[in-house]
C-alpha cells in the first residue's frame, strides 16, 4: 500500500513536471518571448525611462514582450523574492540593475541554470552572477567627450580648468587622464588645461573653489566638473559673478537638477548617460542571447538597433557608448525623467 | 597711579588676543597680496566677507555654547535640517515669502537647541556627549525629511535665491544679517544679565550657583541660542549654495570651534568675546580663499591651513603666557 502511494506520488510529480515543460513549448512556438527589465525599486523615474527604452526596442525587434518589475524598496531581498518567481514562470530573460552586486549571485545562477539569460545594467552584478554587464560608457569615452564638449562651447581656443569631486574619487580621476589625453590632439593647440582642483562634492566647497578659478585666471573659458554636486556649484558661482557666457561651464550632470542652469544659459551643454538607451541596449542583448544568435562571451559583437552594436568585452563587461549629451532642445524632456 | 603714556596703551592693546589676531592677519595678508594682487580687491574681499558671512553667525553661537563650559558639534547637523526644511518649503509651497523661510529656520534651530539643552541641562548628559548623539540624530532627521533627495536651484523660488544676494548700500542682505547678529549678541553678552551669567557659569560653576545663577537654565539658554543661530544659518546657506543637500554643512563644527578657539575663546570656559570670534572667522575666511588663488596646490592647501592655525594659536598661547607671567610677578611684588 505504502509502496503504490509512493509510487502515484512519484507520477504525478514527474507528470506534472512534463506538463510544466509542455506549456513552456507552447509559449516558444507562439513566438513570444518574455523578458523582464527588473529594476532596484519601482516609482524611480530612471527606470520608468530605462522600461520605455525597453519597449522601444521591443517594438522593434517583434516577437518579444517586455515586462517591468521592482521591489518596492530597493533591497537584494525583494529582487531575490522576484527572480525566484520568475524562475517559476520561465521567463526567457532578465536584465536587472542590482541592490547587491554579490547577494544576487546565488539565485541568478539558479536562473541561468533553468536556461534564463541573466544580463545586468546601471548598476552591476559581479562575473559569474550574470552572462555579460552592461555598463553605460566607459572612462575614455566620457573623459574624452569633456574635453570635446568644452572645446565647441568655447571655439578651441583659452584656458580650461576641470572642478572634480574629491581627490581621491577613482571614476573621476579616471576620467580626468583620459580629458589630458585627448587635450594633447593637435586641433586643441590653443586650448591649455590650467589647473585641476577638487569640490569634493560638498556645494559650499565646490562654489568656492570655482570662484578662486575664475579669479586666478583671468583667461579662463570654461570650467569642466565631471560631478552633479560641482556643476551645480559651479554654474550657480560663475552666474553670481556674473560671467554667464563669459565662462563656461561643462560636464557630467543629473538633467533634472541642471535644468534651471541649462536655459539659462549657464551651461549650454553637458552630458550623461540616458536611461532610455540602456532599457534600450539590454533589450537588444537579451533577444540575441534568447535567440542564441551570441553567447555573451569575449569579443562578441551583438546588434543593437540605432546604438549600433556593442562588444563584450574582458570579464563580459559592455560598455554602450560616448554620454548623452543634453542641452536647451531636449533638456525639458529628460528632466522630466532623471 | 595709572600709566597714560602711548607705550603702555599699545602694550596693553597687543597684550590682548584680538590685537595678536589682527597683527597676524595683516602679516597674512602682505605675501599673499604679493603674490596675486587681485587678492586684496573690493570684489574679492566682498566674496570673503560673504563666504565667511554663515561662519561667523554659526561661529557665535559655538561661542557661548564654549563660553559655558561645554561644546556642540550638533551645528552643522542643525544646518542641515534647517536647510533641508527650508528648501523644501520653499519648493512646494512658493509663496511663503523668503523672510518667512528665516524665520523658520530659526524656529527649527531653537527646537533642536532646546532638545539639546534640556538633555544637557537635566539630563545631566556632558555636552560633548549630547551632541556627539543628536549629530547624528538631527542629520539622519534631514536624510529621512528629503527621503535621500536634493532641492535644487531650479526648484527654489528666485526670490529665495536672491535673499542673500540683494545688496543693501552696497552690502549684501546675508553680510547685513551678519552684521545684525553680531550687535545683537555683542550686547547679549556684554550688557545682558543672562549674558554675563553665560561667563559665571563657564569661569567658575560652583562659585556662580553661590551667588544665585540658574545653571540649568543657562545650559538650556546657550543651546538655545547656539540652536537658532545655526537655523538662520540654514535657510541662508540654503539660499547662498542655491541648493538643499543632504550632506550639506558636514564638519561644519569644526570650522565654528576653529573660529572660536583662534578668536581667543577659552575652551574649558569663562573667557572670550564676540570680536575675537569674528576676528576669528576672518581670519579663517582669509586662509581659506587665499589659498586657492596663490597657485599652492591642492594637496598642499589643507597641510598649509593646518599649519597657519595651529602658528597662530601657538603665538596666541605665547602671549597669555606671557601675560599671566607679568601678573603673577605683580603680585608677588
Amino acid at each position: 500500500m505504502k509502496r503504490a502511494l509512493l509510487f502515484v506520488l512519484i507520477a504525478s510529480l514527474v507528470f506534472t513536471g512534463l506538463f510544466a515543460q509542455g506549456t513552456k513549448e507552447a509559449a516558444a512556438v507562439k513566438g513570444d518571448k518574455e523578458i523582464v527589465i527588473l529594476v532596484k525599486s519601482m516609482g524611480n523615474g530612471f527606470f520608468d525611462a530605462v522600461f520605455k527604452g525597453s519597449q522601444e526596442a521591443a517594438g522593434e525587434i517583434g516577437g518579444i514582450k517586455t515586462t517591468y518589475m521592482g521591489p518596492p524598496q530597493a533591497t537584494a531581498e525583494g529582487q531575490i523574492e522576484i527572480i525566484e518567481t520568475l524562475i517559476a514562470q520561465r521567463v526567457d530573460g532578465i536584465a536587472i540593475s542590482a541592490n547587491d552586486s554579490d547577494a544576487l549571485i546565488p539565485v541568478t545562477k539558479k536562473a541561468m541554470a533553468a536556461g534564463i539569460k541573466v544580463i545586468s545594467f546601471d548598476s552591476g552584478i559581479n562575473v559569474g552572477g550574470r552572462i555579460v554587464d552592461l555598463l553605460p560608457s566607459n572612462a575614455e569615452l566620457i573623459g574624452r567627450q569633456q574635453i570635446q564638449l568644452a572645446a565647441e562651447l568655447t571655439n578651441y581656443t583659452g584656458d580650461i580648468a576641470v572642478l572634480s569631486a574629491s581627490a581621491q574619487a577613482t571614476n573621476q580621476n579616471l576620467w580626468i587622464d583620459w580629458m589630458k589625453q585627448e587635450i594633447k590632439d593637435a586641433k586643441y593647440s590653443k586650448m591649455k588645461l590650467v589647473e585641476v582642483v577638487y569640490g569634493d562634492d560638498a556645494p559650499d566647497k565646490s562654489y568656492r573653489e570655482a570662484v578662486s578659478l575664475m579669479q586666478k585666471y583671468p583667461n579662463l573659458k570654461a570650467i569642466i566638473c565631471p560631478t552633479t554636486v560641482g556643476l551645480l556649484a559651479t554654474a550657480q558661482a560663475v552666474k553670481d559673478a556674473g560671467k554667464t557666457g563669459v565662462v563656461e561651464v561643462t560636464g557630467l550632470g543629473l538633467p533634472s537638477e541642471m535644468k534651471g542652469y541649462i536655459l539659462d544659459g549657464t551651461c549650454r551643454q553637458m552630458a550623461l548617460w540616458n536611461p532610455i538607451d540602456l532599457g534600450y541596449t539590454s533589450t537588444y542583448i537579451l533577444n540575441a542571447l534568447i535567440d542564441g544568435t551570441n553567447n555573451g562571451a569575449v569579443g562578441d559583437v551583438i546588434p543593437a538597433g540605432r546604438m549600433n552594436s556593442v562588444k563584450v568585452e574582458k570579464d563580459g563587461l559592455i560598455y554602450m557608448s560616448t554620454p548623452y549629451v543634453f542641452n536647451k532642445d531636449n533638456i525639458e524632456q529628460f528632466a522630466a525623467i532623471f | 597711579m595709572p600709566d597714560h603714556s602711548f607705550a603702555s596703551f599699545a602694550k596693553k592693546a597687543f597684550a590682548r588676543r584680538e590685537s595678536t589676531l589682527i597683527l597676524l592677519l595683516f602679516v597674512l595678508l602682505v605675501p599673499i597680496s604679493v603674490r596675486s594682487p587681485q587678492f586684496l580687491s573690493m570684489k574679492n574681499i566682498s566674496t570673503i566677507l560673504n563666504d565667511m558671512a554663515i561662519l561667523s553667525i554659526v561661529a557665535i553661537g559655538e561661542f557661548y555654547v564654549i563660553l559655558s563650559g561645554g561644546i556642540d558639534l550638533s551645528v552643522g547637523s542643525i544646518i542641515a535640517f534647517s536647510g533641508m526644511a527650508c528648501g523644501m518649503v520653499n519648493e512646494s509651497y512658493p509663496q511663503v515669502s523668503p523672510a518667512l523661510l528665516l524665520l523658520l529656520g530659526i524656529v527649527i534651530g531653537l527646537a533642536m537647541g532646546l532638545v539639546n539643552g534640556i538633555l544637557v541641562a537635566y539630563g545631566k548628559i556632558p555636552p560633548i556627549i549630547t551632541t556627539l548623539g543628536t549629530v547624528n540624530i538631527y542629520r539622519g532627521m534631514t536624510f529621512l525629511l528629503s527621503k535621500g533627495t536634493w532641492v535644487t536651484a531650479h526648484e527654489m523660488t528666485p526670490a529665495y535665491i536672491a535673499l542673500p544676494r540683494t545688496t543693501f548700500l552696497g552690502i549684501s542682505i546675508l553680510l547685513w544679517i551678519a552684521f545684525f547678529v553680531i550687535a545683537l549678541c555683542y550686547y547679549f553678552s556684554r550688557f545682558t544679565r543672562t549674558g554675563r551669567e553665560i561667563y559665571a557659569i563657564g569661569g567658575n560653576p560652583t562659585a556662580a550657583k553661590f551667588v544665585g545663577v540658574d545653571e540649568n537654565r543657562v545650559r538650556v539658554v546657550v543651546f538655545l541660542v547656539s540652536g537658532a543661530l545655526c537655523g538662520l544659518a540654514g535657510a541662508l546657506w540654503t539660499a547662498r549654495y542655491a541648493s538643499a543637500v543632504n550632506e550639506m554643512a558636514t564638519g561644519f563644527e569644526m570650522q565654528a570651534v576653529a573660529a572660536c578657539v583662534l578668536g581667543g575663546v577659552n575652551f574649558s570656559g569663562g573667557a572670550g568675546g564676540i570680536i575675537g570670534v569674528v576676528l576669528g572667522t576672518l581670519f579663517l575666511g582669509v586662509v581659506t580663499n587665499a589659498l586657492p588663488v596663490i597657485y599652492l596646490s591642492v594637496f598642499w592647501q589643507t597641510c598649509v591651513q593646518g599649519l597657519i592655525i595651529l602658528l597662530a594659536l601657538t603665538l596666541n598661547t605665547l602671549s597669555d603666557q606671557h601675560k599671566n607671567k607679568k601678573l603673577l610677578a605683580q603680585r608677588r611684588g
